[in-house]
């Protein structure tokens, strides 16, 4: 491959030709689009469930028709666990880390590529063995545990957990190999003069994020592991009937959902930092206390699993102290909050729709990040435990923070990923819709939760039915705030016209090479002398 | 990844520096870090299997007492020796290596490879006589037939089948490595400028005898 010189013109997309070379390359770049293809695709599919799910609320199953397109609570079971794993496994764990850290981590750092080449591939391919597993459950025998698999139910249930396990498994090697990278890459390829307080925020919340893939992640492995083996051969571990112990599996299993919620959340603040400093033009407020705040968060989330099992039956004590703990993530997440505010405050704020996702996000992650201290006081979550108070608060906290991060981080890389410009109004018009719909969509649910509707039920009281209504039209314009935002993505690509080299006015280390970026990412390796954000 | 295959004087090929690196000495420190984080993987992953095994003996300390009798202490401790031996052996192909004694390199990965069968074979008598004698894991154990004092003597099974059925397959993946690298070191790939294959694959394969270290006294002795 040296052998081919970059000569002009020469970036890494027509760098070499043929589906074949997109499928062995090993550039980091193009693997970074690869996820992003696929990612989108399973976007997709768990966005139709989760129409699916809403539609079936729309009414009471007493009414004709729309109440009753799942036909009965088994079929809605499946579909609420497809979604719930699609969503989780294949979009917002691999989204921010996989797509825009893959593609920017190098760059942000002047590095030619990521540590491992080779097994930032296999990464991609492991990601797409473990989704084809998961996903071929649904073509013979479905599963309806829930994204969660609690045991025992999911040892006794006749459906396929063991495939799915498996395939949620390959998904966490495939997740583990990506920090991995990322973590030697950080450490050992930063361009000269590049030293840690020069990274970018973005390249911080990545390395949090990938310590937390990798301590967190071995531990979901052997727990599905185990769970593949109590089913196959009933050894006994988690299964009451032979002395087990199905909590200890909740204790396992949450041992990395929780951290996995903080990987899910970390790498979308890193984008918004970007996106915030970027448009304020300013120097963002902080740095160090931002930072470190990640790591912090990465830190204390350790500590926390607990709040998932209030209701569990473990001691009470337990629980007192992971109440305690919980509330403790709040100091570093306000930290963060308060220095974007900070950087906001008296800063030449422009609203292109990067930026308008960036606010969204820190709307919308306020809502999620109150609540979720909310549900942290324990006698609150024993009143709203499994209620859809806990539904809309982790979709404020997933959808309305990393998803908005995602959506803005696209719009603000897009100019460099493919040296082409998008239609920026319909851009803002996706964000409106996609704003408003969510609210629209979730806000209710909390008020459901409050007036105690249970989750992952297929039908309910007349009582709840006007707010559900309201719930399911919001889901109707989420749909299409990302139907336009699909269209300004494809519309960018086919007849965009040429970006400039710099449209946002960025100081970070990306946006000085060419769009899209050569091969090796720099004509020239670059040498750092100064700060990341070098504004005023 | 780019590579030139110059040769060096004595007639080894040079160390292949990927393109995206600036020097062999940093492609080492990268390769053997990531090696090190990987095996930082594997440590946890084998700690949370041992975390549930200590809360168990900790609620039924006399079935896992009954458990550990009904395993053959001997065997495991044949085991425990192969292993050992064999990472003294994977620590010397290293040395070897660095010291471009090739021929001498590969018989002591061979030696490691055939350690790690006879660990193998071993393992395989010992599951076979407790499949023979009727000791299943968990919920095909039978307590009547097998006579056990306690009802749920099936979870220490469960345990021991878990932990050393991973350990096992471990120990195959490893042996599969040490071949790969037997093939490459044969073809004259390693030499005194560039091992580091052989050190990663080293690493791994003493994490794999440390673990067995850990389950042997834990699943054998401790009663
Ligand atoms: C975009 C519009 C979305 C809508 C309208 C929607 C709707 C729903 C509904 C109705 C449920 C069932 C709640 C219950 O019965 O307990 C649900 C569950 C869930 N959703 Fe979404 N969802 C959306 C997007 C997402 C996204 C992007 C994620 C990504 C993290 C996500 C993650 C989950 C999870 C983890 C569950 C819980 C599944 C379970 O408890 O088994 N959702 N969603
Ligand atoms: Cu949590």
């Amino acid at each position: 491959m040296a052998t081919k010189s970059a000569h002009h013109g020469d970036n890494y997309i027509n760098f070499e030709k043929g589906l074949w070379s997109w499928l062995t390359t090993v550039d980091h770049k193009r693997i970074g689009l690869m996820y992003m293809a696929t990612v989108m695709f399973f976007f997709l599919i768990g966005g139709i469930m989760a129409l699916l799910l809403r539609l079936e609320l729309f009414a009471p199953n007493a009414a004709a028709n729309v109440g009753n397109v799942l036909k009965n609570g088994d079929v809605y079971n499946q579909v609420l666990t497809y979604h719930g794993a699609i969503m989780v496994f294949m979009v917002i764990v691999p989204g921010i880390p996989a797509i825009l850290g893959n593609f920017f981590l190098p760059l942000h750092i002047g590095a030619k590529d990521v540590a491992f080449p080779k097994i930032n591939l296999a990464s991609w391919y492991c990601f797409m063995a473990g989704a084809a597993l998961a996903i071929a459950t649904f073509f013979f025998k479905k599963i309806d545990t829930g994204w969660t698999f609690y045991t025992p139910y999911s040892i006794r249930t006749g459906t396929a957990t063991v495939l799915m396990v498996l395939g949620a498994f390959v998904m966490g090697m495939s997740s583990v190999l990506t920090g991995l990278n990322f973590i030697v890459t950080v450490h050992k390829l930063r361009a000269p003069g590049m030293t840690m307080h020069r990274m970018p925020l973005f390249v911080w919340a990545l390395y949090s994020t990938a310590i937390l893939q990798l301590l967190a992640t071995p531990v979901l492995a052997i727990t599905l592991l185990l769970l593949a083996a109590e089913k196959l051969f009933g050894v006994g571990i988690f299964d009451p009937a032979l002395g087990g112990d199905p909590v200890l599996f909740q204790h396992f299993f949450w041992f990395y959902s929780h951290p996995a919620v903080y990987i899910m959340i970390i790498p979308a603040m890193g984008v918004v930092s970007e996106l915030i400093t970027t448009f304020s033009k300013k120097v963002i407020f902080g740095y160090t206390a931002i930072a470190y705040s990640s790591l912090g968060i990465a830190a204390v989330s350790f500590f926390v699993w607990g709040h998932h099992m209030f209701v569990s039956g473990q001691s009470a004590t337990a629980g007192i102290i992971f109440s305690f703990l919980t509330m403790l993530v709040g100091v570093p997440t306000a930290i963060k909050m308060f220095n974007w505010v900070a950087t906001l405050y008296k800063g030449s704020v422009s609203f292109d729709s990067p930026m308008l996702f960036a606010l969204g996000f820190l709307f919308l992650f306020a809502i999620g990040g109150v609540t979720g201290i909310m549900l942290a006081v324990l006698p609150i979550d024993v009143h709203f435990h499994d209620t859809y108070f806990v539904v809309a608060h982790f979709h404020y906290v997933m959808v309305g923070g990393t998803l908005m991060a995602l959506m803005g981080g696209f719009y603000y890389w897009f100019p460099k990923m493919f040296g082409k410009m998008f239609n920026e109004s319909i851009a803002r018009l996706s964000f409106v819709f996609i704003f408003i719909g969510f609210n629209v969509t979730f806000f209710p649910q909390f008020i459901l939760g409050a007036m105690g509707m249970p989750r992952r039920y297929f039908d309910y009281i007349p009582a709840y039915e006007n707010l559900n209504k309201i719930s399911t039209i919001g889901s109707w314009l989420i749909l299409t705030g990302f139907l336009m935002g699909l269209w300004v993505i494809v519309q960018g690509l086919r007849n965009g016209p040429k970006a400039p080299l710099n449209p946002w006015g960025s100081k970070t280390l990306e946006w000085q090479t060419a769009s899209p970026p050569p091969h090796d990412n720099f004509a020239v390796e670059p040498i750092v002398t100064a700060g990341p954000y070098e504004y005023r | 990844m780019s590579t030139d295959s110059t040769t060096t004087a004595n007639g080894f090929r040079a160390a292949h520096v990927s393109h995206h690196f600036k020097d062999a000495t940093q492609e080492y420190d990268s390769g053997k870090q990531g090696i090190w984080l990987f095996m930082v993987t594997e440590i946890l992953m084998f700690g949370a299997i041992l975390v549930g095994y200590a809360i168990f003996h900790h609620i039924y300390p006399d079935m896992f007492e009954e458990g550990a009798k009904s395993l053959d202490w001997k065997m495991g401790f044949i085991n425990t020796l192969v292993l050992i031996f064999s990472s003294f052996t994977m620590a010397i192909s290293i040395s070897l290596i660095q010291q471009n004694k090739t021929k001498q390199a590969a018989m002591a990965m061979a030696t490691t490879i055939l350690c790690g069968a006879v660990f193998m074979c071993i393992k395989y008598f010992e599951y076979s006589h407790k499949f023979h004698l009727g000791l299943y894991p968990g919920r095909f154990l039978d307590v009547a037939k097998v006579g056990a004092e306690h009802a749920n003597l099936g979870m220490y099974y469960g345990f021991y089948y878990c932990m050393t059925g991973l350990h096992g397959l471990h120990v195959l993946i490893g042996m599969g490595l040490i071949t790969w690298l037997l093939i490459r070191t044969i073809r004259g790939d390693f030499h005194s400028q560039y091992w580091l294959p052989v050190e990663g694959v080293g690493i791994f394969w003493h994490i794999v005898d440390l673990i067995w270290i850990f389950l042997f006294p834990l699943l054998y002795l401790v009663g």
